[in-house]
């Protein structure tokens, strides 16, 4: 019981991490939360789903059109509304309704061309089923596993390897800085926009399969869960999105299953109000100096 | 457009005597149930977004979870009421009463946190206090909700109508304005402002910061609190789907397109995206797509909200003292 249910955390977690990651990028690079991430998210999960239906040609086909497609919404985002807010100086409230504004958009799209209800979902690689213990994981939790895996080591070859991730990084220690250096400041948050839409669309379609149904009003609450998650980590660090979103995927499991399930998304929120209590800036942020 | 502004920032004790008696008559010209209704929605949200201005605005806390105060006035309203057959006056004590004691517990938890460790705080409040408002079945009835509140009763009076629930809110809301403007034009109001542009500089100059984080965030769970007890009555139905991070979302987008941290900029945004979309649901089930647009579009054009850098007080300073240099 206790293994299988820290198995289904894990899994669940580790997606939760992904999109943390999202949010972590963007924050890191423009110190803005990014509201429309849940509806990417969604919006993701749909197309695959969507243009499999209609294609009905092979699986991975139309799920790398769908990150390609979701990758240019996230870059829709940053070029069309934010960039022009960033050469007025506008505060980052403004930027943050915006995308708040984004996401109700994408959330109507889905339902008006999509589908206002809920759409199963195939699951469709599935190779069966394995045994530890008296725990039981999943062909999809495998896949979910790999998957997560394999993105975490690209996206640290990216971030920390990289010329690209360098710049990443320079513009979030400081823009102005980086910008003198010779860094094209735009096209790193752009960058940082698309990826951030292609590792929430890559986690729409694998918590679609692994629930085996998506709507639209689903982007939402994921979206707050791993907001929170990337806010226990630490806003901006990229290990404490993962180690947040872990968390908050294991907790979820584990109280679900032995506390309350009708409670299953207060516990997210109970742990990061404790952590944050405790550690106000999260796992792994740092202590930022203050002076007039 | 700049003259304009003189002009009304001279007469602004005439135009907020003008737009008072105009609330007081409309009720008596307008026949329509309709538009009342509609008014009276209107001042609710303005009273909503009043309070999230008072913190977001003035204190420069963003706050994504206010309407779950909102949520626990209207359910302490709604239980009182149906349950143990209390007047209106003493539910609206009780509501403020028990919101207030909630923003002191959030205020003491938030007093550490900066930032957008506070948003999220409050985001958490929220979702933990929907939760158990769907979950405390016996106490709320759950996602059913609680239907059949009866009508805001005074004294042994009873107010049925459509008109005297409006006056209710009027009331209500002119209360709400005079508690903040008053505020915020005292010396609690400068020392909160100054928290607001930098909370060090703030503390070096000897201001209790903790001690108007506080009173800020009581004082707003209280109006929310407040809104929330009239609300019950006034729909006579509540259930938590009602009281969603989304819908806080929202009273803050109004809040912001009004321009933070100003009364007058709250009250149009609010009245003003409260009537759109009444007046685009002929588009149906577009509407909602065309409000995102149009959010981000009024957002590109005018980021700082309609009144955002408007200081009326500043204007007519500047005015007087370019009229007494001509004069002489």
């Amino acid at each position: 019981m206790f293994l299988q249910q820290l198995i289904n955390g894990l899994a669940l977690g580790s997606i939760y991490a992904l999109i943390a990651i999202g949010y972590s990028l963007v924050f890191g690079v423009l110190k803005l939360v990014n509201f429309a991430n849940g509806s990417i998210y969604m919006l993701g999960g749909f197309l695959s789903l969507v243009l499999f239906n209609k294609f009905q040609s092979s699986f991975l086909l139309c799920f790398a059109l769908a990150l390609i497609i979701n990758g240019l919404v996230g870059f829709c985002l940053d070029f069309f509304a934010l960039r022009r807010l960033r050469k007025t100086n506008a505060t980052r409230l403004v930027g943050l309704i915006t995308t708040m504004g984004f996401g109700t958009v994408i959330d109507n799209f889905v339902m008006l061309f999509f589908s206002n209800a809920t759409v199963p979902y195939p699951n469709i690689i599935n190779f069966g089923s394995f045994r530890i213990g008296n725990a039981i994981i999943s062909s999809t939790q495998i896949i979910i596993f790999l998957s997560v895996v394999l993105i975490l080591l690209l996206m640290s070859f990216l971030v920390y390897g990289t010329k690209i991730g360098k710049a990443m990084r320079a513009t979030s220690q400081n823009a102005d800085a980086a910008r003198l250096m010779g860094v094209n400041v735009n096209g790193v948050i752009s960058m940082t926009f698309i990826l951030s839409a292609i590792l929430a669309g890559v986690s729409g379609t694998l918590v679609g399969m692994y629930y085996q149904m998506i709507d639209f009003t689903s982007g939402f609450s994921i979206g707050m869960k791993t907001m929170a998650a990337a806010v226990l980590g630490g806003v901006g660090s990229l290990p404490g999105a993962v180690a947040g979103g872990l968390i908050i995927g294991i907790v979820e499991s584990l109280g679900a299953a032995y506390i309350s399930s009708a409670y299953r998304n207060a516990f997210a929120f109970i742990v990061l109000i404790i952590v944050v209590l405790f550690l106000p800036n999260g796992l792994f942020g740092k202590e930022k100096i203050s002076k007039v | 457009m700049k003259k304009a502004k003189i002009l009304f920032a001279k007469n602004l004790h005439l135009v907020t005597i003008i737009a008072f008696l105009v609330l007081l008559a409309l009720p008596f010209v307008v026949k329509s149930n309709y538009i009342l209704r509609m008014m009276t929605l209107c001042m609710l949200y303005v009273m909503m977004a009043l309070s999230i201005n008072l913190l977001t605005g003035y204190l420069g806390v963003m706050t994504i979870g206010h309407i779950a105060f909102m949520g626990i006035g209207a359910y302490a309203t709604a239980i009182l009421v149906k349950n143990f057959h209390w007047q209106t006056l003493p539910c609206y004590l009780a509501a403020i009463l028990l919101t207030g004691v909630f923003g002191l517990l959030l205020a003491l938890a938030a007093s550490k946190l900066q930032g957008y460790y506070m948003t999220i705080l409050t985001l958490g409040f929220c979702e933990i206090v929907r939760l158990v408002e769907i979950n405390w079945v016996d106490l709320t009835r759950g996602a059913l909700g609680i239907s059949g509140i009866s009508s805001p009763v005074f004294f042994g009076m009873k107010l049925g109508s459509r008109r005297s629930i409006y006056f209710l809110m009027l009331v209500l809301l002119i209360l709400t304005i005079f508690l903040i403007y008053s505020l915020i034009n005292s010396r609690i109001g400068n020392a909160v402002i100054a928290i607001r542009e930098d909370e060090l500089a703030a503390r070096a100059m000897g201001i209790n910061v903790f001690k108007y984080k506080v009173i800020v965030f009581v004082l707003s769970a209280m109006i929310m609190g407040l809104a929330g007890a009239f609300y019950a009555q006034y729909m006579s139905y509540i259930d938590p789907a009602v009281f969603t991070v989304s819908a806080s979302l929202n009273v803050l987008i109004m809040t912001i397109f009004g321009g933070l941290g100003n009364i007058l900029g709250t009250i149009i945004g609010a009245s003003v995206l409260t009537v759109l979309p009444e007046l685009i649901r002929f588009l149906a089930e577009y509407r909602n797509l065309i409000y995102g647009i149009l959010v981000i579009v009024l957002m590109l054009v005018k980021p700082d909200g309609l009144l955002g850098k408007t200081n009326f007080k500043y204007i007519r300073q500047q005015a007087s003292v370019k009229q007494e240099s001509e004069g002489q």
